[in-house]
């Protein structure tokens, strides 16, 4: 069985709510975690913007999903990454964010995207 | 090599479609296998066989329709993203259907190259 | 991982994303919109003279026909579909969307 695990790694590179695509990969992400797959999320760019404490959409008539990435761990989906300099450049810190995630530098994420068998940016 | 596609965006607004198509055709002429193609997102408009753009365009939808039954493989547009956007099981193309995400999850575990196009 | 790069870098930091995570000697790809970053001469002809020191460079030629692309930053290297297949058939694929 073992060799049948793949390592699938989700790309999170938009900010939410302009546009639907990080909702739509977050219901991919939760589908995806009952298959028993090695799954990692990564949020780089406006991706990190996914995360950010605070989030209110009622004004906009959007679903708000942000708390949706807290719910993660229970679905076993527990490496999420944050790409430091991604943080820093839009004046963010770990504080900043809604969960629990890794901060890595960029050749430690590119290290562990280079080692999967499918990356899907969303 | 068998490989799966999986496409983001919808025929016209953007190239995806069409450079998954290209793709596609090139990777059947040099012997590989196309085992599907996942529709997602906007994609899923990809698979509607409604469309009727002028006489001297391509018909993107049609001419995935031929080279699935052509080649054997299927047009899987994703259950949630296709009720989102009024896409239903008797606007399908042939060669095209509605499934859910397991589907693609199969598709990325049992190929060897799952290829993503879209914005 | 071969990564492909669809978007032109005046409207999006794809590139130097692409760029920051790609391993060394992994292949880039550019497409569609993507293709702008290769023409020569252009502002990011430095940037494509500095990655193509560590990782190879190509460019879906009809892509950059179709945009009238035709004088490309030396040593980036064209290649049709069937290229594009033979780069899909060599490495697992990392699509910068």
């Amino acid at each position: 069985m073992e060799e049948n695990i793949k390592k699938i790694m989700h790309v999170m590179r938009r900010a939410p709510h302009g546009s639907i695509y990080t909702y739509e990969g977050l219901e991919m992400i939760l589908i995806m975690a009952a298959y028993e797959q090695d799954l990692s999320v990564v949020f780089i760019g406006d991706g990190v913007y996914a995360l950010k404490k605070g989030q209110d959409t009622s004004g906009i008539s959007i679903k708000g999903f942000a708390k949706t990435f807290t719910a993660l761990d229970g679905y076993d989906v527990e490496k999420l990454y944050v790409d430091r300099r991604s943080l820093e450049e839009r004046g963010l810190s770990e504080d900043d964010l809604l969960v629990d995630v890794e901060v890595l530098d960029s050749a430690e994420i590119g290290r562990r995207m280079n080692e999967q068998d499918v990356v899907i940016h969303h | 090599m068998k490989i799966g596609i999986l496409l983001k965006e919808g025929p016209y607004n953007h190239q995806a479609s069409d450079t998954a198509y290209k793709f596609a055709e090139a990777a059947i002429r040099k012997g590989h296998t196309i085992d599907a193609v996942f529709l997602y997102n906007d994609g899923v408009i990809n698979a509607t066989r409604l469309g009727d753009p002028p006489q001297d365009d391509r018909n993107v939808a049609e001419r995935w329709s031929a080279l699935a039954r052509e080649h054997g493989f299927e047009v899987l547009a994703c259950i949630a993203a296709s009720k989102r956007r009024g896409i239903t099981d008797e606007l399908m193309i042939e060669g095209g259907s509605i499934t859910g995400l397991g589907t693609l999850t199969d598709i990325a575990i049992r190929n060897d190259r799952l290829l993503t196009f879209g914005d | 991982m071969l990564h492909t790069i669809n978007k032109s870098p005046f409207e999006s930091p794809s590139m130097q994303e692409c760029a920051r995570f790609a391993a060394p000697g992994d292949p880039v790809l550019f497409i569609e919109n993507g293709v702008y970053a290769v023409q020569s001469g252009n502002r990011f002809a430095s940037e494509i003279e500095a990655l193509l020191k560590t990782n190879p460079v190509y460019v879906l030629q009809p892509d950059a026909e179709a945009r009238g692309i035709s004088s490309l930053t030396g040593g980036v290297e064209p290649v049709g579909y069937d290229g594009f297949v033979d780069l899909v058939e060599a490495h697992r694929v990392n699509s910068w969307l």
